[in-house]
């Protein structure tokens, strides 16, 4: 392919020497540049999204499960945790079916104590999609600014950095945040256990995973900082800080985006897990994964729905952020453009 | 080379140290262990006379050497929970952990070299992508799902296999063997597949990506180039410069199997290590995680020490770092 | 070597090595339909060394690529014909292809670091080229990949078998790279800019090597290369391409003292000449323009110093300007119009 240089973004370039001819009823800039709109548009990653259909119904059906997770208290037709407005009698209901006592219908069935299993779903995705994002920010923030350090700074601030990213890096994320867990309920009086167990929890799942973002941030500020513009801003007397912020980060947002969707995927992933093993959100915010171990012991007597649809719903979502964060990183690799 | 195996001796027991520091740290200010011990009804003076006795007294340091000095023996006291020691208890219970580890990992390591190999050359065939989608799923579903799933199908509904626990075990000495036994067998069927479905995908989507990458390479290209057969350049070529990085990946897998072990045993009540950990993190059991935390940290460096000298084994461009450059 | 040897040479057969004939090939993209090379033909003949030049994406590799078969998908053949000793090679498929690679084709690439398989001994990659041409015990093998070795000078052949290609330095590489090409002994090479990879000092002493090793064997050499200097020291022939198209073609000493195409006019004055005492080099204005917007007519017309109308609206073929061909408007004479001469197999 050419290798001509390009003098504006996306049409092609006109003959050197030609005019664009005013059209009639624009404004006078013959010349404007296409709108950012219309940029995305027709840019290559838009391309590769609208053609791909499996990357579409998963972008649809994350923000689905989003937003009805996130507006939970607005729209779930029962309140779960209000133990006034529960009726024991109306436990064990199967899905759509009228319970023989009540004579209520739940779509997705009820738990052993009457909860609407449908209205719980929703509760705990919206933990679950609460604590995945927030783990990511954390774990993001932290990476990057220890990535950033790392690369501008260099020598032993750079080689300390890396020996404790790659030590970690060698810990699967589920032991160190199940250290961090132990450690908690150890230190922390019983008191206020329950009410710091989120903050804790994030803190736990986004300590096991920021050394990516750490090294590729790294990486990528390595790259950049012996570069001309970097060094003619240093000579200027920018501060580092802003050196790092406008110039290197956003050179960076790119490959971050695809880690914080993987990421973000293995965040709830890890989430669910810890609440399933008992060591994660407290019981009187219940999540997925809380759910689903609940549900695990009614496996036997045949309710299988208890443990079915929480269980369906933590897949859709972890698959639908997943295929999400496949598609950017192909997308986003320019050795895969065929 | 002698240069290279003492310098990554060093690294590991630099690791080693600092882990024991952090189980250290863990053990002695956690928690006060004097009183977890004791219970309620002691009187000073036997508290007093404890204290003393595990060197609760001594300067930080020295307590700190202590630990290492009984560490390296083994003993890590008793724990809260059980009232048994705990090297004792870890002992017992590694084995069922360690089996199912080295099952799981042995057939996740197979079974993704051949479906990554599988995928990566016969990229557009509608059974890769029917693979590479069931990957997809595989890395999204959590293992304790897996796990409940199958108990669900095989368990509960096909009554075919054992939901819980190992089945009967043959002791032979210091270790003890389900494999021996058909309900052993049975029961390891469930654990195996929930451990290993997950370094499973990871370890096909590596070797997949890993020969697409070597696929493209100038060498490939120029083996083409010269004729040569597909057979050689794939299996002989290609194949042999994709699994030189999966040997450091598996190693690490390794190691982690064991982690996930947690998630295995939790669900199928495995009598292991992890399920040990669990309950420990669960009661605050601190000794059992201290423990629990130096036998894992030595298990990783041991791996990452034999994956590092299989590197030197296996790859000239490390070997041959002596004997001439290039002239 | 002069063009009377050469035509001495294909006195005999008449028929060339390698024939090229309105060679297309076309890459499907979402911006529609790319036309990577339009319309090229030449001919190579038995033992010639013919250069190809041009700038980074004029479609040169892609020609080399598409002659021995291994042109990447999307990329096809989209019309035109590849005669290897008269018979069409550009359709072959898979094992007939395999074939030929390397036993009667050959090609060799840029980078010698990266064109050898870090894993294999330097042996065992002639071993198994000729193991997989030649019917020779693998002994056999073994004691010719030593000679070849020598041959291509590699310095204490017995013990350097057994070495890795990191233990070379970047010319001892590509030497070993020219022997696995040379190995299974085949008619042509295609050499795609075998020497850009390597120090300068050492590129004269493997283009010496190349030009001495096939004129031993024999053998032809499609030369592959942006830098003139190279061609003016090795080629029989010369083709100039630009933007998937030739430009010009014709014998080098012709080509390089009295260029015809503006466009080779302009590549020969921008070769700065010691002692020439010019104050500016000469510079072509403009770039080559991208394969989704290739103008009408001549593709060189928006950068050409000479072009009238004509050029905007027609495209020219290659015809007869001086001793060479050239495709430009300036040299229709009495050949009006003509778009593919059916005698341009010959060379000229």
């Amino acid at each position: 392919m050419s290798s001509a240089p390009q003098s504006s973004p996306s049409p092609p370039s006109p003959p050197p020497g030609a005019r664009r001819p005013a059209r009639a009823g624009t404004a006078a800039h013959a010349e404007t540049r296409p709108s950012r709109w219309a940029r995305l548009v027709d840019s290559d990653l838009f391309y590769s999204f609208i053609h791909s259909p499996v990357t579409v119904l998963s972008a649809l059906v994350t923000l689905v499960l989003v937003i009805a997770a996130l507006l939970a208290p607005a729209i779930a037709p029962h309140n779960p945790f209000d133990p006034a407005t529960l009726n024991l009698m109306d436990g064990f209901t199967r899905p759509l079916q009228a319970n023989e006592f009540t004579g209520n219908v739940y779509w997705l069935g009820t738990d052993a104590q009457g909860r609407d299993l449908f209205s719980a779903i929703l509760y705990g995705a919206r933990v679950s999609i609460l604590v995945g994002f927030a783990a990511v920010a954390f774990a993001a923030l932290l990476g990057i600014t220890l990535g950033l350090i790392a690369g501008y700074r260099g020598g032993w601030v750079d080689s300390l950095i890396m020996r404790i990213a790659d030590v970690q890096l060698s810990f699967p994320a589920i032991l160190v945040a199940l250290l961090i867990f132990g450690v908690f309920k150890g230190v922390a009086p019983p008191a206020l256990q329950d009410r710091m167990a989120v903050y804790v929890l994030v803190v736990a799942i986004g300590l096991s995973d920021w050394v990516q973002y750490a090294r590729t941030v790294r990486s990528s500020t390595l790259a950049e900082k012996n570069k001309e513009y970097v060094q003619a801003a240093r000579v200027i007397g920018v501060p580092a800080p802003l050196i790092l912020l406008r110039h290197i980060l956003p050179n960076v947002m790119g490959p971050v985006l695809v880690i914080a969707t993987i990421g973000l995927a293995l965040a709830i992933i890890l989430e669910s897990t810890l609440s399933f093993l008992g060591v994660g959100v407290p019981p009187t915010q219940p999540s997925l994964g809380t759910l689903i171990r609940v549900g695990q012991d009614f496996l036997f007597s045949g309710e299988w729905w208890i443990v079915f649809f929480p269980g369906l719903t933590l897949l859709l979502l972890a698959l639908a952020v997943n295929l999400l964060g496949d598609w950017l990183r192909d997308a986003l690799n320019p050795r895969l453009r065929r | 080379m002698f240069a290279f195996i003492l310098r990554r001796l060093l690294q590991s027991v630099l690791v080693m140290l600092t882990v024991a520091l952090v189980s250290f740290g863990l053990f002695r200010y956690i928690g006060d262990p004097v009183n977890n011990m004791v219970g309620q009804e002691a009187s000073m003076a036997e508290r007093e006379a404890l204290r003393e006795s595990l060197g609760l007294n001594e300067p930080v340091p020295l307590q700190f050497l202590r630990f290492v000095g009984n560490a390296a023996q083994g003993e890590f006291g008793m724990s809260y929970r059980m009232a048994r020691p705990v090297a004792d208890v870890i002992v017992e219970r590694l084995p069922a952990t360690l089996e199912l580890a080295l099952i799981s990992g042995v057939g996740a390591l197979a079974l993704g070299i051949a479906l990554g190999v599988y995928t990566a050359l016969r990229r557009e065939g509608w059974l890769s992508h029917a693979i590479m989608g069931l990957s997809l799923v595989g890395v999204s579903l959590p293992t304790f799902l897996i796990g409940i799933l199958l108990i669900y199908v095989f368990a509960v509904e096909l009554k075919m296999l054992p939901a819980f626990g190992r089945g009967e075990v043959v002791d032979l000495g210091w270790w003890t063997t389900g494999l021996l036994t058909t309900s052993g067998l049975k029961s390891l069927i469930m654990p195996a597949i929930t451990l290993g479905l997950y370094q499973l995908t990871l370890i096909m989507r590596l070797v997949r990506a890993e020969m697409l990458e070597v696929l493209r390479t100038d060498y490939i290209k120029f083996a083409r180039a010269r004729g040569l057969t597909d057979r050689a350049v794939h299996f002989g070529h290609a194949l042999k410069n994709t699994l030189l990085p999966v040997i450091t990946i598996t190693g690490l897998q390794i190691g982690s199997i064991i982690a996930f072990a947690i998630i295995t045993e939790t669900v199928f009540q495995w009598p292991g290590v992890g399920l040990l950990f669990i309950t420990a993190v669960q009661f605050v059991d601190i000794p059992v995680m201290a423990a629990y935390l130096v036998l894992i940290a030595l298990i990783f460096v041991v791996i990452n020490l034999i994956v590092d000298l299989l590197y030197f084994v296996v790859d000239p461009r490390l070997r041959v770092q002596r004997t001439g450059r290039a002239h | 070597m002069s063009v009377s040897h050469i035509e001495q040479m294909n006195a005999g057969g008449g028929v060339p090595l390698l024939s090229v004939r309105h060679l297309r090939v076309e890459f499907p993209s979402r911006r529609g339909m790319l036309v990577a090379i339009d319309d090229v033909s030449f001919a190579i003949a038995r033992g010639e060394v013919l250069g190809v030049v041009g700038e980074s994406g004029a479609g040169k590799s892609l020609t080399g690529a598409a002659i021995i078969g291994l042109l990447e998908p999307p990329g096809r053949i989209a019309s035109g014909e590849i005669l290897l000793d008269g018979e069409p090679i550009h359709a072959l498929r898979g094992e007939a292809m395999r074939r030929l690679r390397g036993r009667r084709i050959a090609m060799i690439f840029q980078d010698p670091l990266t064109s050898l398989n870090p894993l294999y001994t330097v042996g065992q990659h002639l071993v198994e080229t000729m193991l997989t041409h030649l019917e020779l015990s693998p002994a056999a093998a073994r004691k010719r990949a030593l000679a070849l070795l020598d041959e291509v000078g590699i310095p204490a052949p017995a013990q350097r078998i057994d070495h890795y290609p990191h233990q070379f330095s970047g010319g001892m590489r590509q030497r070993v790279v020219i022997a696995l090409a040379l190995c299974a002994e085949p008619e042509l090479i295609i050499a795609d800019e075998p020497t850009t990879a390597l120090d300068v000092s050492v590129q004269a002493q493997i283009i010496a090597l190349l030009r001495r090793l096939c004129r031993q064997h024999h053998t032809a050499v499609m030369l592959i290369t942006h830098d003139m200097g190279v061609i003016a020291e090795t080629a029989d022939r010369v083709a100039v391409m630009y933007a998937g198209r030739l430009a010009e073609i014709g014998p080098v000493a012709e080509v390089v003292r009295a260029p015809a195409h503006p466009y080779t006019r302009g590549l020969m004055g921008s070769i700065p000449v010691l002692g020439a005492g010019v104050e500016r080099l000469v510079q072509i204005d403009g770039a080559m323009p991208r394969l989704s917007a290739i103008p009408s007519g001549c593709a060189f017309n928006p950068r050409c110093g000479e072009a009238f109308a004509r050029c905007r609206s027609e495209r020219p073929g290659l015809m007869p300007a001086g001793a060479t061909r050239a495709a430009c408007w300036l040299y229709a004479g009495d050949c009006e119009g003509l778009s593919a001469p059916a005698r341009d197999e010959e060379g000229a």
